[in-house]
């Protein structure tokens, strides 16, 4: 007799449905304690510049003026949120020390008893700059004139003793000399702001014990509370998160941005912190999907079999890494798609420019990937002359089939997604193409 | 400047507040009446996530001067919400999963009372003018519009009265 299930196969209500439909539901912003203080930051107004000096007299004597925090105050002021899984370096200033990269970069941290005392007060703080040459584009800051936006002398990020993340696989210039044709080109994607309908934002509360309760809307509630104690160079234990409530994240809130200032000024004043975005902090100053270049060659047979793909792929990280160095790895182990192509050749480059901090969002590295590879096998479809489900199937990774990137496909479906999306959309495959699965090919020697 | 004093009408309730000139019902709101079911999106009328009724109409409270519903009648989330259970349009949105991460949501009920309360059985094209100052990142609508539909179909069904409450 089969056993009766609660859930699977039943259509269940969410658990938090009720909270969001009532509006119930806690969000971090809603959250106030008493004695609560309101944080606001002094940024950049500049993508790049020297900070001289910061002038502070004015912005206290705003009543209601309660501190300010410069980097002196942090414990461990650079940091980078990867170090968790081992990424190096540490190259990201919670406060500014004396260079801001990009617009909006945090400068000074000011708390007070109001948000309009705070608003105020922060725009009494007078900065001293020093304008230093910015740069916007991937390719121009690799040159060897560029403006220098890292500490270490170039805009490179080194993956592992290497400018770029490599895949070796095969011989491309081999499978270009084998080829009929030569397909190339660029594409290049603009940042994209994940832009949540709830901004970034949390409350550090004191508590009696000497502990510090964080309510946050981060999307990386772990990753928040061990940066954090890094930053902050306290234990853990002293740190308890409270969060998964997220209006919205699409991967903005996966940076670790606001919960170490808020938690260092709730230490500093003994007293609950707000700091909660704005909606142009949001959009300004929070980290965005990448901005892409990605250079794509492909050698193709005339009936279509492609034998070789190089892919040079920049990413522009923007001030600091964030998220960038994974991106790329994902982004180089997908850069040849779902298809089986013996010679593959790929760098990835994760560049530094004065732009805003890239980092999460939705697949990043991958989907700008997939939007390169696709365009690139309508192109391709165009120059053999079948049409864009043909060469699809005829390049189709299957199971067994060994990836650039070494690891062996054992969950291709290619084939069988686009017999069904032909089937959803009417269109009418060949009989060969209907028989096809994504089972392992009968000999290796198959894969050309 | 100095502060000023105001009445209107929260949720069927006399409430006076102390506020500064050009404080923003969406500030009083959340910041002094603890209704904070009324959301702060971008405070600058782009979002919609802060809709309460003044007077049964939907507004932007971000954009709208407290001392501009003197003596007015304004409704929010938590006025169309009954102590047990759900209204009926909270029913269909729950239903019909018209919500992802629920921060548009209270918006989008109050969007909905206003509409139905005019025009009890609205077309979808009605309904999308409707929620078309209201930004959702999450469903792509169409979750939203298909639970409108739905709190449509049972309170004109059901002979239901839509007043305020």
């Amino acid at each position: 007799m089969p056993e009766e299930l609660n859930v699977v196969g039943r259509s269940v209500v969410r658990s938090d449905g009720v909270g969001h439909v009532t509006g119930r539901t806690r969000f971090a912003g809603d959250l106030v304690f008493p004695g609560m203080l309101h944080l606001k930051m002094v940024r950049s107004p500049l993508h790049h510049a020297r900070i001289r000096g910061v002038d502070l007299g004015e912005a206290e004597r705003v009543p209601g003026f309660v501190r300010a925090l410069t980097w002196r105050d942090v414990p461990h002021n650079v940091y980078t949120i990867l170090s968790l899984i081992g990424v190096e370096p540490e190259e990201e200033f919670v406060l500014a020390q004396d260079r801001v990269r990009y617009k909006g970069e945090p400068i000074v941290a000011v708390v007070a008893e109001s948000e309009a005392a705070a608003l105020e007060a922060v725009a009494k703080v007078r900065l001293d700059l020093e304008e230093l040459p910015a740069v916007f584009d991937v390719e121009e800051a690799l040159r060897p004139d560029a403006p220098v936006v890292t500490d270490w002398g170039n805009n490179t990020f080194m993956f592992e003793g290497h400018p770029s993340r490599r895949v070796r696989f095969g011989d491309v210039e081999a499978g270009f000399a084998r080829s009929d044709h030569i397909v190339e080109a660029v594409y290049n994607s603009s940042p994209i702001e994940q832009a949540p309908t709830e901004t970034t934002g949390c409350v550090a509360v004191p508590e009696a014990n000497g502990r510090y309760t964080v309510y946050t809307n981060t999307q990386a509630l772990y990753f928040s509370l061990d940066n954090t104690a890094i930053i902050l160079q306290v234990p853990g234990k002293r740190l308890h998160f409270v969060g998964g409530t997220v209006g919205g994240g699409f991967g903005g809130k996966v940076d670790v941005i606001v919960e170490p200032i808020a938690t260092l000024a709730a230490m500093k004043t003994g007293r609950p912190v707000r700091y909660v975005f704005s909606r142009s902090e949001e959009m300004q100053v929070s980290s965005t999907r990448s901005a892409w270049r990605i250079y794509m060659k492909d050698g193709v047979t005339r009936d279509g079999h492609i034998l070789a793909r190089k892919v040079t792929s920049y990413a522009d990280s923007g001030a600091y890494s964030r998220q960038t160095p994974y991106a790329l790895t994902k982004h180089a182990a997908n850069a040849a798609g779902p298809y089986a192509i013996p010679n593959v050749s790929i760098d990835a480059y994760c560049v530094y420019t004065n732009r805003t901090p890239a980092s999460a969002m939705r697949g990043f590295g991958v989907t700008m990937a997939s939007f390169a590879l696709e365009v690139q096998m309508d192109r391709i479809a165009e120059r053999v002359g079948v049409d864009p489900w043909t060469i699809r199937f005829i390049n189709a990774y299957h199971n067994g089939d060994r990836k650039p990137h070494r690891k062996i496909a054992e969950d291709a479906t290619l084939i069988e997604t686009m017999q069904a999306a032909a089937a959803f959309v009417g269109h009418e495959l060949t009989d060969e193409q209907k028989a096809m699965t994504s089972a392992p090919r009968a000999s290796l020697e198959g894969v050309r | 400047m100095a502060s000023v004093i105001v009445n209107f009408e929260l949720c069927g309730r006399d409430v006076e507040v102390l506020v500064q000139p050009m404080a923003t019902l969406q500030s009083v709101l959340r910041n002094q009446l603890g209704h904070t079911a009324t959301k702060e999106g971008c405070r600058q009328g782009g979002c919609g996530s802060c809709t309460v009724l003044v007077d049964g109409e939907p507004m932007l409270s971000c954009l709208l001067p407290v001392e501009d519903v003197a003596g007015r009648r304004v409704t929010t989330l938590e006025g169309i919400t009954p102590i047990d259970g759900l209204d009926p349009i909270q029913e269909a949105f729950l239903e019909s999963n018209g919500f992802q991460c629920g921060y548009c949501t209270p918006g989008m009920v109050m969007v909905t009372r206003a509409l139905l309360d005019h025009d009890p059985q609205p077309g979808r094209e009605a309904i999308v003018e409707a929620i078309s100052g209201n930004l959702c990142r999450c469903t792509g609508y169409q979750p939203i519009i298909d639970a409108i539909e739905k709190a449509a179909d049972r309170l004109s069904g059901s002979g239901e009265q839509t007043g305020e409450r």
